[in-house]
């Protein structure tokens, strides 16, 4: 299954008015992968998760899941946006099973929530509403949401972007130690690079918008720690200089 | 420093009554001119049932016309912000009726309708159509995209979208609407009754005019404005119902 490509994204062309920002992307995901995509601002990063989402059009290419060409929105992705887009007005324990709400089988979900709450920190929280919780805290509940979709990709674009340091990094401690058990297929959208080196199994640096991906990088380091992420200066750098060298040229 | 606030207001009123109280007994001005408040009090409880069987037809009245203007906005407000032509099309028409007095429009409704509820009713719908539709309208327009991506890409519906999202983030627009709606209500009753009812504040009020009794007349000024409080506070009521995540303090 580790050799399977899970998603295959295959000479996607997409532009905002007369600004290309995608041209004939191409690059293969496997499944139980954890993928980032790293670039400077405007490389269109979160305009190919709107894509695979289902939000936006593509002009040219396609998305297949394990083979199979799939358009528009499609339930093998799970989106997640940088805002936790929790609504307001619904207790956290609602706004998680909102995807089984839509689909009619939230009576079942319900429960498997309140039991995963705990797994993400929201134990106590199930009644309260979203402007009780901490940034983290609703960020972690907009995980849970994430995760209790019926899907096996999740698309994480800047989860933690809106956050304070100290809790961006605690919720990628935890999120590293639950990737591990969730086993899913997750491409993760960011600007931080010691996110991407913490968290990924690949990283894909793109370019100025309409150049592709420029450089791939591999970690191979499986038993992460934050000792281990102060020690990748030298990656760092290298990204860093791939990333510069883009926008600058 | 917050309770002096709250108290602010009401000591003034209490100040003004005083004030007036003692212009009339001081300057001994006839009760068919202007009556002192407690000439007013004494008329609210020596003549209280026929103030209360007039209110409730009142009330009855602009109950039933603020459900109907509530029936009615809620969908049109919805049909507005999901085709956009019908939007394009009605609401600069909803914006130039407002032009209409609905005072005028009273005796013509009475003409098609005749003496009963229904043309003080439909004034009240009049009254209180608009303030609803428009900021219900307003409300559903100004939705995060995020929340429509979300819910779309989970799968969701256009009828999804407006239950579980728009319908439920327009509330507080929604609300103010009905905040204002509320004190017309009242208001368009009284209006629609004064042109030709047999029942009723408006009418009751009229009458007692005829006979110069503006202790009466006063009474029913004091009548119609607990009243509008109260239909506000009924709205309130609701919209705390219906706004739980809003109740929570941040």
């Amino acid at each position: 299954m580790e050799n399977v490509n899970k998603l295959s994204v295959s000479g996607l062309d997409f532009s905002y008015g007369d600004k290309k920002i995608l041209q004939d992307l191409s690059f293969d995901v496997k499944a139980g992968e954890f993928v980032s995509i790293l670039g400077p601002s405007g490389c269109g990063k979160s305009t190919l998760l709107n894509i695979l989402a289902g939000i936006l059009k593509v002009e040219r290419g396609e998305v297949c899941i394990e083979g199979q060409k799939v358009e528009g929105v499609n339930p093998h992705f799970a989106y997640m946006p940088q805002n936790d887009l929790l609504l307001p007005w619904k207790t956290i324990l609602d706004n998680v099973c909102l995807y089984s709400e839509i689909h009619g089988n939230k009576k079942e979900v319900k429960a498997l929530a309140a039991e995963q709450m705990k797994r993400f920190g929201l134990e106590g929280y199930e009644n309260s509403f979203p402007s009780e919780l901490s940034g983290g805290m609703r960020q972690r509940a907009a995980f849970l949401r994430t995760t209790l979709c019926d899907a096996d990709i999740y698309l994480l674009d800047e989860p933690f972007g809106a956050l304070d340091v100290i809790t961006r990094n605690d919720l990628q401690d935890w999120l590293v130690k639950l990737c591990r058990d969730l086993n899913k297929t997750i491409l993760l959208v960011t600007h931080d690079t010691d996110e991407a080196i913490y968290l990924s199994d690949r990283i894909l640096i793109l370019g100025r918008p309409g150049e592709g991906i420029r450089q791939e990088i591999r970690i191979e380091e499986k038993d992460r720690s934050r000792e281990w992420l102060y020690d990748q200066g030298k990656l760092r750098g290298e990204i860093y200089n791939i990333i510069k060298q883009k926008a600058s040229l | 420093m917050e309770k002096k606030k709250k108290i602010a207001p009401f000591v003034v009123i209490i100040l003004c009554l005083i004030l007036w109280e003692l212009v009339v007994r001081i300057g001994q001005i006839p009760i068919y001119v202007l009556p002192a408040p407690t000439k007013i009090i004494a008329s609210l409880v020596t003549d209280f049932s026929n103030y209360m069987s007039h209110s409730l037809v009142t009330v009855f009245e602009a109950l039933v016309g603020m459900l109907i203007a509530f029936l009615l906005a809620i969908a049109l407000g919805i049909l507005m912000d999901a085709i956009p032509i019908v939007r394009e099309s009605i609401y600069p028409i909803l914006v130039v009726s407002q032009t209409v007095p609905v005072i005028v429009l009273s005796p013509i409704l009475i003409i098609y309708l005749g003496f009963g509820y229904a043309p003080k009713i439909l004034t009240v719908v009049l009254m209180c159509f608009f303030p609803i539709v428009v900021n219900f309208s307003d409300g559903l327009s100004v939705i995060d995209e995020g929340y429509k991506n979300l819910i779309m890409t989970y799968g969701g519906s256009k009828w999804q979208l407006y239950k579980i999202a728009k319908i439920p983030s327009a509330m507080i627009s929604l609300m103010s609407g009905l905040k204002v709606a509320a004190t017309y209500s009242i208001s368009g009753a009284v209006v629609g009754e004064w042109i030709a009812s047999q029942q009723g504040l408006g009418y009751y009020l009229i009458r007692a005019k005829n006979n110069y009794a503006m202790d009466k007349v006063f009474g029913c000024v004091l009548m119609i404005i607990l009243l509008s409080l109260l239909m506000n506070a009924l709205v309130s009521a609701f919209g705390w119902m219906a706004t739980p995540g809003k109740r929570i303090k941040k």
